[in-house]
């Protein structure tokens, strides 16, 4: 989704071009196949997830199954008043943090690492496949090697410390690839034009690629947020004794069977749909922007 | 990503590593040496109850590869990784056709390719939990098919089986086909498409000879994706088989929890290797830093 969300306001051709001949009048055959698939495809991508955040607001006899029982807020109060749950507002809290702090850290490295491989230097090719390594690699596993190097060298595993790091192995290859996507559609005349000027480097990087860059910097902080406060594999077993949200939802999946769980997962997709909603608004209005300035 | 020749290239040499020495400084600690660490680890030996003895033996090894389990497991991990490839690649791939060459309007196919991969940036347990209520012996669909009288007990397979956690997997996968696959569709130029109708090429035709041989890139970077998550995955296995089936690492997991780390990082390092052998079969027939960059 990297190249085009960064692409796209650019990639606006014509409409007319854009359909398979005839580009007028009746479709194809295959178009309404095809668009029967589509639908289906995105009612089996919503249909469940749209079941549990409507079971979510069950009364008290609430089950885990349809029919309804009843309409209450009951199971999103129980989620933070319970004990018996856990530690679900801590457990929020402290995603939400480093979420933060990876979103932060990826969006600086990733943008550097972005400005690095613009050129070819000895040895990229080397950096590249081992961001690719730390991207494919089993998440469970990095986990654990990352929680047996901490205890070799006797430090606590922490949310903060062996978790962020394992967070980063998989949040910056994603940083990186996206602003190669994002890079190869920077016009390196703006940057010469700078030069030419008087500018610094360090002018150029914040006057022009910056301003320049920024709808592709926040996709690459929505990445890093969204891929940090979902992940899973790779903090199981780096994040130390006090929970992150998702490995609270797991340990509830293996012994919670009430719409409380479901519930959670009602109360964090309207989180994620939040940064998403926030992240996408705002490339639309830099872009719009943009777009006003030039014409007026 | 191209080489500027304008630049001397030692000096471009030394920028090159700094900008990307952020990188490298956490992918050291946090990627090559956690794998070090695993791959020191299936050689040592253990004492059972999770304290490891410095040392070089094969002991595990030899007990991973002469275990019956080994070859169980890798052929349940095979299976529902060809399983999800196909249906993602298939899904993916006419998704991806569909909002490319069908969809007229550009606003309408921005619109609909973000509705396809919203959920990627939502959380992954959730989606796969939210079968539940659909799949379950009381659920949604049993509640259909009885009502409509096709089956006269609840269908048990739907839901913790090996069918449901292919229906995870294709749920939360098939994203990773239609993004890669959608970005190369979109570069084709529909003149080429054009000319091949013009010379009377059929619909055949144009999918065999331009469709599919332009959209390998985007194809052979999800199929990347697809393997490397189905393969490194647990949880799902765990979840949605309800513990009755179990694949390489859901089985490492198991191992880890009783402290075997010799014997689990010894089959970790298996996997490794594999999963490095496939995607580096991939990656001879697509450049992905070119593809990616172009």
């Amino acid at each position: 989704m990297s190249a085009v969300l960064a692409e796209m306001p650019e990639t606006a051709t014509p409409a007319t071009t854009k359909a398979i001949a005839p580009s007028k009048g009746g479709r194809p055959w295959t178009f309404y196949v095809l668009a029967t698939l589509f639908a289906f495809y995105v009612i089996a991508l919503y249909g469940p997830m749209f079941c549990i955040y409507v079971l979510s607001f069950q009364d008290i006899r609430g089950g885990l199954v349809f029919p309804m029982k009843g309409y209450s807020l009951h199971w999103f109060v129980d989620l933070f008043t319970q004990v018996r749950t856990g530690d679900v507002k801590g457990s929020f809290d402290r995603s939400i943090k480093l979420a933060v702090i990876v979103t932060i850290i990826t969006v600086v490295v990733s943008f550097l690492a972005g400005l690095g491989f613009r050129r070819r230097f000895r040895g990229d090719t080397f950096v590249f496949y081992m961001m690719i390594g730390s991207l494919v690699a089993p998440g469970l596993v990095l986990g654990l090697g990352t929680g047996l190097l901490f205890q070799a060298f006797g430090l606590n595993a922490s949310w903060y410390t062996s978790a962020l790091g394992a967070q980063l192995s998989w949040t910056l290859p994603f940083g990186v690839l996206v602003m190669f996507a994002v890079m190869s559609r920077f016009n390196h005349a703006w940057e010469e034009a700078a030069y030419d000027l008087g500018a610094s480097r360090w002018q150029s990087i914040r006057l022009v690629m910056i301003p320049v860059l920024a709808p592709g910097l926040v996709a690459v902080a929505l990445f890093g947020f969204t891929l940090s406060y979902d992940e899973f594999a790779r903090s199981l077993q780096t994040a130390g004794s006090l929970n992150t949200l998702p490995l609270e939802i797991w340990s509830m999946t293996l012994n919670v069977t009430s719409p409380s769980l479901y519930a959670l997962g009602t109360v964090t997709t309207v989180v994620s749909f939040v940064v998403i909603g926030a992240s996408l608004g705002s490339i639309v209005l830099i872009q719009k922007k943009r777009g006003s300035r030039a014409k007026g | 990503m191209q080489p500027s020749p304008s630049l001397i290239p030692s000096r471009s040499n030394l920028a090159g590593w700094l900008y990307v020495s952020p990188l490298v400084l956490v992918l050291v600690p946090f990627f090559v040496a956690p794998i070090l660490v695993v791959l020191a680890a299936s050689f040592f030996a253990t004492d059972g109850f999770g304290g490891l003895t410095p040392g070089f033996t094969l002991a595990s090894y030899v007990e991973v590869l002469h275990s019956a389990l080994t070859l169980k497991l890798y052929l349940a991990t095979i299976k529902f990784t060809a399983l999800t490839w196909v249906l993602t690649l298939i899904i993916g791939f006419f998704v991806a056709y569909f909002l490319v060459f069908h969809v007229r309007n550009q606003l309408l196919a921005i619109g609909l390719f973000l509705l396809c991969t919203v959920p990627f940036w939502t959380s992954n347990i959730i989606r796969m939990i939210s079968w539940i209520p659909l799949l379950g012996k009381e659920g949604l669909i049993n509640q259909a098919l009885l009502a409509m009288g096709v089956i006269h007990q609840p269908l048990e397979v739907l839901l913790f089986s090996d069918l449901a956690v292919v229906i995870a997997y294709v749920h939360q996968l098939t994203i990773f086909m239609i993004v890669p696959i959608f970005n190369s569709m979109a570069r084709i130029d529909k003149k080429l498409i054009e000319a091949a109708i013009d010379a009377g090429a059929s619909r055949f035709d144009i999918m065999r000879l331009i469709v599919v041989p332009m959209s390998k890139s985007g194809i052979a970077l999800g199929t990347i994706f697809v393997v490397s998550i189905v393969m490194g995955d647990f949880f799902v296995v765990k979840v949605m088989s309800g513990g009755g089936s179990a694949s390489v690492v859901s089985a490492f997991y198991e191992d880890v929890g009783v402290l075997q780390y010799p014997t689990a990082a010894a089959s970790a390092v298996l996997l490794t290797l594999v999963l490095v052998a496939i995607v580096s079969v991939i990656l001879r027939t697509v450049d992905i830093r070119q593809e990616i960059a172009r």
